[in-house]
């Protein structure tokens, strides 16, 4: 059972980056055009 | 060709012109749907000169600009791409950024997050851990989820305070202590050695709040942007008079002592001093009185009035933006608070289900513990009969309809101005349109019998007026410099008469001025009046839109019965000749009187009585700012041919909304029973309680795809 003094730790770690991760994509503003996001991918790059 | 030609003369950076300055430029693209709308127009932009950075935002519709270019070269760059494209008052648009919707993102982020993480260490909870095992679990979790709560619970704590503070209750006030009761006991059951302990209900139940109340705010956004882009849209421009001559340029570019003119039917943009010697207002928007006022010279007149009487000139006194601002705030309340009777309805149940939930849970929770003296367990159950009594479902049935249908109409180019609108567009059996700039559009020529200087006369009198021909005939003749006119009166539905050198000028219609022809004529002093050749042609989309629409429709026009026999003609739709702004109104009224519920759809002054007075109305952009404003449905785009769908999803709505409430209804006549047998868990309270507001907005969202 030791091993849930590391496990724990490491696994918030984990969900923490994930979360700072969409706070970072919120703040950049990632999440302002949903409808255009998905219909950029279809633009041919020139 | 003129696509060639036009694109080159943008490319080209105006030499004589000063360069703007750098700024960033916001239009609005009602037209754009696809990936190859934004590669066109943005690859289309990257070549035009002065141009930094083009960035399309398609869920907005909207285009913004950085770099050092005017906005009519935009416009002119769009416009030869194929696009409808209108320019936006970036200061109007400043503040409309989506914040609170990035807060409740924020708060469902952090607050799934946490929910993840507790249900993970809970996992060990119920597959057996004992001891200090299970103390350190329950501990690490009360650590995640007492801040979480505290922060993404929020939204429901302030509101359910805002509540209490006037002594009501509403949905928020069971939410909130649901939330703070199970996160409470959790604390306790940890701190002192607990077997369960519900920090994963809390949380979860957070959760999926917080997705409805996301939902829910995304699609009642849509609307506020709908309405603060009208807003932006409206008082765009202001026509200043420099030496005589008319120049349009941006309101928000005027200054302190400038001399403005202002249009028959249009609103004062700014505050300022009246010059000419008298002026007739609508103040309604000021004052909530709607009978028109009077102004003398030298009387200070307020930005926000219309201008009811002929054009007359203010001296600009004060460019603050307070009155913009208090015009948006106007626009905005009405899509936002401009509830339907639904929606009271849902509102006045509120009133009576949250003190029923409360008796309910209190009467649950004393029962059994007069039963099993068991005080854990009747928490236990008071706090799920809590949760599966909030009626949020029952709360969201109708906005999240009307919401929804109002953003899919904004994506087909139609503002609603007013929630209660698609309801009253729902039950229409009867649509009436103006001919004149709402089915056509006209075109002029001015006939090479004029001299040069009658055909300066002729500009300058056109450019006093809102009239639609007057307006087509000032745009196509920009180049002729208009001739010094003074003492302008407009005749309603008649023309325009002033002075120049003594003489009276007069453009309008040829009974008017009194020759042998109906159509449009301009009379020199005592000289006979020459006919000027109006022809029009049929808006893109006209026909189509009365082909599509499954009520009777008519047309009512104030022009001459030929053209009028012409359109019936060619439509086959019948059409009533020679209407007086009064008659429409009349009409309206009669009809309305024989039990019809009539639509309007109109553009001008004439028909601004009744777009008021129909039971729902529709009006161009073009149209004036007074027909603007008295209409319930803005159309954003040239293209008519969707009006029937309009209707469509308005009738759609109507449906959904009662669907909604019979779901709600249901599962909450299903729940409760269960909930006070004491079968339901606060996690399954939670969940089901979630899928029904869930269940709710996804059956709202079916009116996205109505086509």
């Amino acid at each position: 059972m030791n091993v849930l003094v590391v496990l724990i730790p490491v696994s918030l770690v984990l969900g923490g980056l994930g979360l700072a991760a969409f706070v970072w994509s919120l703040k950049a503003g990632q999440f302002e055009d949903d409808q255009g996001n998905a219909q950029r991918i279809f633009i041919d790059d020139q | 060709m003129s696509t060639i030609a036009c694109a080159a003369c943008t490319a080209v950076p105006p030499v004589q012109e000063i360069p703007p300055v750098d700024s960033d430029l916001q239009f609005s693209l009602p037209g754009i749907h696809c990936a190859a709308c934004i590669a066109t127009i943005e690859r289309g932009l990257a070549g035009v000169s002065g141009v930094r950075d083009a960035r399309v935002n398609l869920s907005l519709k909207r285009l913004s600009i950085k770099g050092s270019i005017s906005p009519e070269n935009v416009e002119k760059a769009v416009h030869d791409l194929g696009y409808d494209i209108y320019p936006l008052d970036a200061n109007t648009l400043k503040g409309s950024e989506d914040l609170a919707g990035k807060d409740l993102l924020m708060r469902l982020g952090v607050a799934g997050f946490a929910m993840m993480n507790v249900m993970l260490m809970s996992v060990a909870t119920w597959s057996g851990a004992e001891g200090a095992t299970r103390d350190l679990f329950h501990l690490v979790s009360s650590i995640i989820a007492v801040p979480v709560v505290a922060y993404s619970g929020q939204p429901f704590f302030k509101s359910a305070a805002k509540a209490l503070r006037v002594a009501r209750l509403n949905m928020d006030v069971p939410i909130s202590l649901a939330i703070l009761l199970a996160t409470g006991m959790s604390v306790y059951e940890s701190v002192s050695g607990g077997h369960h302990a519900y920090f994963d209900a809390a949380l979860s139940l957070t959760f999926f709040l917080l997705i409805g109340r996301y939902l829910d705010h995304r699609s009642r956004s849509a609307a506020r942007s709908a309405a603060t882009e009208l807003a932006a849209l409206e008082v765009q421009t202001s026509q200043r008079v420099v030496d005589g001559r008319v120049e349009t340029l941006r309101t928000t570019d005027l200054a302190v002592g400038d001399i403005v003119r202002v249009a028959i039917g249009a609103r004062v943009p700014v505050d300022g001093q009246l010059i000419s010697d008298h002026a007739l207002l609508d103040r309604s928007f000021l004052t909530g009185e709607s009978r028109a006022s009077d102004a003398d010279q030298g009387e200070v007149l307020q930005a926000g009035s219309v201008n009811l009487g002929p054009p007359f000139e203010i001296e600009v006194t004060q460019v603050a933006q307070d009155s913009t601002l208090r015009r948006i705030a106007d626009l905005v309340a009405t899509a936002e608070s401009g509830k339907n009777s639904y929606t009271a309805l849902a509102d006045r149940a509120a009133q009576i289900y949250a003190p029923a939930v409360h008796l309910l849970a209190l009467a649950t929770f004393l029962g059994w513990w007069a039963f099993t003296s068991d005080i854990r367990l009747a928490m236990n159950i008071a706090i799920a009969v809590l949760i599966i009594t909030c009626p949020c479902a029952l709360g969201l049935a109708v906005p999240a309809v009307s919401t929804t249908a109002i953003g899919r109409l904004f994506k087909a180019g139609y503002l609603v101005k007013h929630a209660t609108a698609l309801e009253r567009l729902a039950q229409v059996d009867h649509a009436i349109f103006d001919k004149t700039g709402t089915l056509t559009v006209p075109h002029v020529t001015l006939p090479d019998t004029l001299t040069p200087t009658q055909k300066q006369i002729c500009v300058a009198l056109a450019q006093s007026s809102e009239h639609p021909i007057a307006k087509a005939l000032a745009q196509q003749e920009s180049d002729i410099p208009p001739a010094a006119i003074t003492d302008i009166v407009e005749h309603k539905g008649q023309g325009l008469a002033a002075m120049v050198e003594g003489e009276t000028v007069k453009l309008g219609n040829g009974r008017w001025l009194g020759a042998s022809f109906h159509g449009l004529g301009f009379a020199q002093g005592s000289q006979p009046a020459v006919a000027l050749n109006v022809d029009e042609t049929l808006r893109t989309g006209a026909r189509d839109a009365l082909d599509g629409l499954t009520i009777p429709a008519e047309i009512v026009t104030g022009d001459v019965p030929d053209r009028a026999e012409r359109l019936e003609r060619e439509l086959g739709v019948p059409v009533t000749a020679l209407a007086s702004p009064e008659y429409k109104h009349a009409h309206i009224q009669a009809e309305t009187s024989r039990g019809r519920r009539v639509l309007m759809v109109g553009d001008g002054l004439n028909d601004t009585i009744a777009l008021a007075s129909a039971h729902a109305s529709i009006a161009p952009a073009t149209a004036l700012d007074a027909a603007r404003n008295a209409a319930d449905v803005v159309l954003l785009k040239e293209d008519l041919s969707e009006l029937p769908l309009v209707l469509a999803i308005a009738q759609m709505s109507t449906r959904l909304s009662v669907q909604n409430f019979c779901i709600a209804a249901a599962y909450n006549c299903v729940a409760i029973p269960v909930a006070i047998a004491g079968y339901a868990t606060p996690l399954a309270a939670a969940l089901a309680m979630s899928f029904s507001s869930i269940t709710v907005l996804l059956n709202a969202q079916r009116v996205r795809f109505k086509t």
